[in-house]
This record gives structure tokens, sequence and C-alpha cells, in this order.
């Protein structure tokens, strides 16, 4: 079981009238990269957010290498080593790319209640800011504030921030949201290349991307689990093809 | 050079320490500088909140003016020695901030703009009731803190240049925060709350020793504006009081210590000017506030980066 990571167990969610997460229950191992899809509305999100703490699931139980984290906050979850991107960028804008990785290196280095020295000519988180820099291809951008980034480089910055935590878990909220074909593909051999170390669950649109790297593909619609499997058998699925996947997006 | 805030600062402690040989060593010249002075401490601690952390507080005053009371209480007590009083100041200041605090930084926004006016008011209702303490008339301190028995800070320019020697250091210490790793968790949470929880910062805790660390800084001008006036009234604790320092942090820009220093000079020396000027001077002074909110966006500091 040690490599079973991270585990959903009869997770439930409502919003008033709605049930947006509906009895999910699903498991990520290391090594592997599971996808998450669904058509918009079908609660991917909500369950992202429920994984990583900002929201409370109404029941059910979310483990953490065995641990049971249902209960815990955001920032304790993230320093256990779960890290998630966002759908919408979300960074420091008035940091320069190197300090927003460092300020995630700095979370799990030591105490941050360290009020002289200054942070910015501390070797040990620069270094492994750029590290994380470099493994997405930003290294050059490094002294950039992030706010001056192109789109697709602020996605690559959501990556690196999130390496920048070495989490063994990793929650990918539609990472190639809004990219062009280029940055896309570059972002994708960046995963296929992380599958090795971190367990990813992932949320995407973009179906190519989603055959071409997931290990395994939960489907969700209405907030349900409708589909699990390989992306062989995703494809074939006719529940899956009526709910969500169109007849030419398959192929 | 990489750090103009740096040389900006210099260059007004330089001319601070120059000030009383070129022609502004009387008395009453000596007095107003040590104001500005010991405004630029309490502007460049609220800096700290404001500009740092996002915590835009109204009630910043209560700081001094606990500061300033505990002078008071000393006093009462005959106890002026100024390394008791200002550890007791410093200390009573960083204690209140650490109780209101608390409480203050759970809230966000407009609410705890809000919370901080309403401990700032109770602070002010509590020393006009003090009757011991002259209540709304306020304490008159008939002489000024001891240094080790010596009456020395009763000389202008000692008293000068002891705010000079404090005023640089609260800068730069408030600098060193702001570069620190400490200050890097508090402005990425000022940026940008969600993402420094994701990656495992938890806000709430930096943000209330941001607090006290202000506080603390305030109560330091707490007694020392005490000292400087050699009298202690309610009014310091005025949510005006507040409302001018949060204009000094603004009018000078929030890009770090140096801002707030150069707000709270421009703010002190421009009042004095034109209240010497007419009597009607606060109908010149509001608009002229005006007018710098509107078109010297990042303030003071914001015009000399781009000159």
């Amino acid at each position: 079981m040690a490599d079973l990571l991270l585990e959903l167990r009869n997770l439930r969610k409502r919003f008033g009238g709605l049930t947006v997460t509906d009895d999910v229950s699903l498991d990520l191992k290391r090594g592997e990269i599971h996808a998450l899809i669904g058509p918009n509305g079908a609660g991917k999100t909500t369950l992202i957010h429920q994984i990583s703490g900002t929201l409370a699931p109404d029941s059910g139980q979310i483990l953490f290498a065995g641990t049971d984290v249902t209960h815990l906050r955001m920032a304790k979850r993230a320093r256990m080593g779960l890290a998630r991107s966002f759908q919408i960028t979300s960074i420091i804008p008035s940091f320069t790319a190197r300090e927003n990785a460092a300020l995630a290196v700095q979370a799990r280095h030591g105490s941050s209640f360290r009020f002289f020295r200054p942070a910015n000519s501390e070797a040990a988180l620069n270094e492994e800011a750029m590290a994380a820099l470099t493994e997405v291809g930003l290294e050059r951008r490094a002294e950039t504030p992030a706010a001056a980034l192109s789109h697709g480089e602020k996605r690559q910055l959501e990556l690196a921030i999130a390496l920048a935590m070495q989490p063994r878990v990793l929650l990918l909220d539609e990472p190639l949201a809004g990219t062009g074909a280029e940055e896309a593909e570059r972002l994708m051999r960046i995963l296929g290349g992380l599958r090795a170390r971190y367990a990813i669950l992932l949320i995407e649109h973009d179906m190519p991307a989603v055959f071409a790297l997931a290990d395994r593909i939960s489907v969700l619609a209405q907030g349900r689990v409708i589909a699990h499997g390989t992306p062989e058998v995703i494809r074939a699925d006719p529940a899956v093809r009526d709910a969500y996947l169109g007849e030419d997006e398959v192929a | 050079m990489k750090r103009p805030d740096v040389l900006i600062a210099l260059a007004i402690f330089a001319a601070l320490a120059a000030a009383p040989f070129i022609g502004f060593g009387q008395g009453y010249s000596l007095t107003l500088l040590a104001r500005a002075m010991i405004f630029g401490m309490a502007a460049i601690s609220l800096s700290l909140l404001v500009g740092g952390g996002g915590l835009v507080s109204l009630g910043h005053a209560a700081m001094l003016g606990v500061g300033a009371y505990a002078v008071v209480v000393l006093d009462h007590a005959r106890i002026t020695e100024a390394w008791m009083v200002v550890p007791v100041g410093i200390g009573a200041a960083a204690l209140f901030a650490l109780v209101t605090g608390a409480i203050a930084i759970r809230t966000s926004g407009v609410h705890f703009i809000m919370i901080t006016l309403a401990f700032g008011q109770m602070a002010f209702f509590t020393t006009s009731s003090l009757a011991l303490y002259g209540g709304d008339d306020g304490y008159t301190l008939y002489n000024r803190l001891e240094v080790f028995g010596s009456r020395a800070l009763e000389r202008g320019i000692v008293f000068h240049f002891t705010c000079l020697g404090l005023l640089i250091a609260v800068w730069a210490l408030v600098r060193a925060l702001l570069h620190s790793r400490f200050g890097r968790v508090l402005q990425a949470a000022r940026d940008n709350e969600t993402r420094a929880r994701a990656v495992g910062f938890e806000p709430y805790p930096y943000r209330l020793a941001a607090y006290v660390i202000a506080g603390a800084i305030g109560g330091l001008s707490g007694v020392l504006l005490a000292n400087a006036a050699e009298f202690v009234a309610p009014a310091y604790l005025a949510w005006q009081r507040s409302g001018d320092l949060l204009f000094m942090v603004i009018l000078g820009g929030l890009s770090g210590p140096h801002g707030a220093l150069m707000g709270a000079l421009a703010f002190v020396l421009i009042e004095e000017w034109l209240a010497k000027l007419t009597e009607h001077w606060r109908l010149i002074f509001g608009p002229l506030l005006i007018f710098c909110v509107f078109f010297m966006r990042g303030g003071i500091a914001g015009l000399l980066r781009r000159g």
C-alpha cells in the first residue's frame, strides 16, 4: 500500500440542492498520471478544491499517503506534500519568477520567521527555485516580474511553483488551459517527464493530451464517476461517449 | 546603484543631520523636526502593515497613544529613567497590538479597517476617562526622560540626534524585515493569499507578527512624541491622527519604508508651512492631499522613481 499516495473514499459535496460531488472514490499511485475528465460543470475543479483543502466535503474521507487529511487546512496539506496548480493562473505578480518559486522552496526549508537576512541572497532557496524553473524551461525568465510573463510562461511558472514544493502528489487543474499549440506541446513533454517522480492527478480538457499522457482515466459527470479505466477502456466505453466525448473527439 | 530607495533614505538622513547647523538649530525648528522624525517612525511602522502586508489599519494612533500614556503613568509614579520607560512603552504597545491584532487580523479589507478603528476609539475613550492622568485635558510632563540620571535630552540638539538615530534604526529594521523570509511571506499573502496557502503558508501568524512589530515601533514613537511635546492628551489617539498617519504612508508611496519616511516629513512640514501662511490652512491642505492622491500614483517615492 506504500505506493497508494492519494485515496478518496465516498466523497460527497452539495451546494444547496445541487450535488457537485456524488459518492466519488478514486485513488492515485506513485508514478502514474491519473486523468480526470468530464464535461463542464461535472465537478472536477470542486473535487480538486476538496482534495487540496479549499473546500470541505460534506462526507467521505481523503487519505494522503495513508493519513486522513479530510479536516486539515490547505497550508498544512501543502507542507505534507500535496501540491496543486490552479486552472486560473495563481502567482505573486509583484515577485519575479524566481521569487515565486523560492517562496515555495522556503515553505519546506526551515522557519520563515527569520527577520533580518535578505531572502534574496539565500543560495539554498535560489538554487532549488532555479532548478524548478529550469525543469519547466523558464530559467531565462527567472528575474522577470511574474506580471510581465506571457500567458504560456505563467502556466509554466504555475507548474514550477508546484515542483518547487517537491511534493509527492501533484494536482494539476487544466495545466494546458489557454496555451498555444507550441506551448501545450512543451508542457505535455514536461508533464510526461514528471510521471516517474510524482503521482499526478490531472484535469484537462485537451483530449489528445489526456489520452497521450494518462495511465488511467476517470470520467466525471454530474459529480459522479461514470467510468474508470485505461485510456483504451475509456475510449471504447459507450456511456462515456454519450455523456461526454463527441464522436470526432475520440478519434 | 541598484538600490535607489537606500540612496533616497540616506540623503534624507544626511539632510536631517545637517539641519541644525544650516539654520534650523533654534528650539522651535528643532521641535518641529523632532516631531517630523517621530511621525516618520510611526509612518514607517504603519507602512510595514499597509505596504508590506496589505493591512490597512485605521487605528495606528492607538499604538502611539499607548506608548505616550506609558510615559504618563510612569511619570506619575516618578519613574523617568529612559531605560525603564522606553521598554515599558514599547512593550505595552506591542501587547496592545498582540491582543487587538489577534482579533483584527481574523478579518480583512473593510472589516479590518473598521475593527482597527474600533479598537483605536476604545483606547481613545479609555484615556479620556483617566481622571488621574488629566482625562480630556491631558497631562503635562515637567521634564523629559533621563538617561542614566542625565538630563541631556532636555537639550534640543541631543533630542534631535536621538530621534534621528532611532529613525535610522527603525527604517533599517523595517527595510530588512521586508527583504527577509518573513517579509516575503507577508508580501506573498498580501498579493495572493490563496497562493501563499497553496505553497504551505498560513498568513495569520505572519500578519500578527507584523502587527505586533508595527505596534512596538508605534509605541516607541509615542514615548518620543510625549517627550518632544512634554505633554500627552487623548487627542494623540484620536482617529484623525490614525488617518493622518495613513495619509503620510500613502502620500509617500507604498514601495518601501523610504516612502513613508518622505510622506511623514512632507506632511508635517507642509502642514506647518501652511499654518504659518494662513489661519485657514486646512482649506488648502485638504485639496492638496486630494490632488496628491489623484495625480501621484505611487506617492512621492513613485515620482522619484519616474523622475
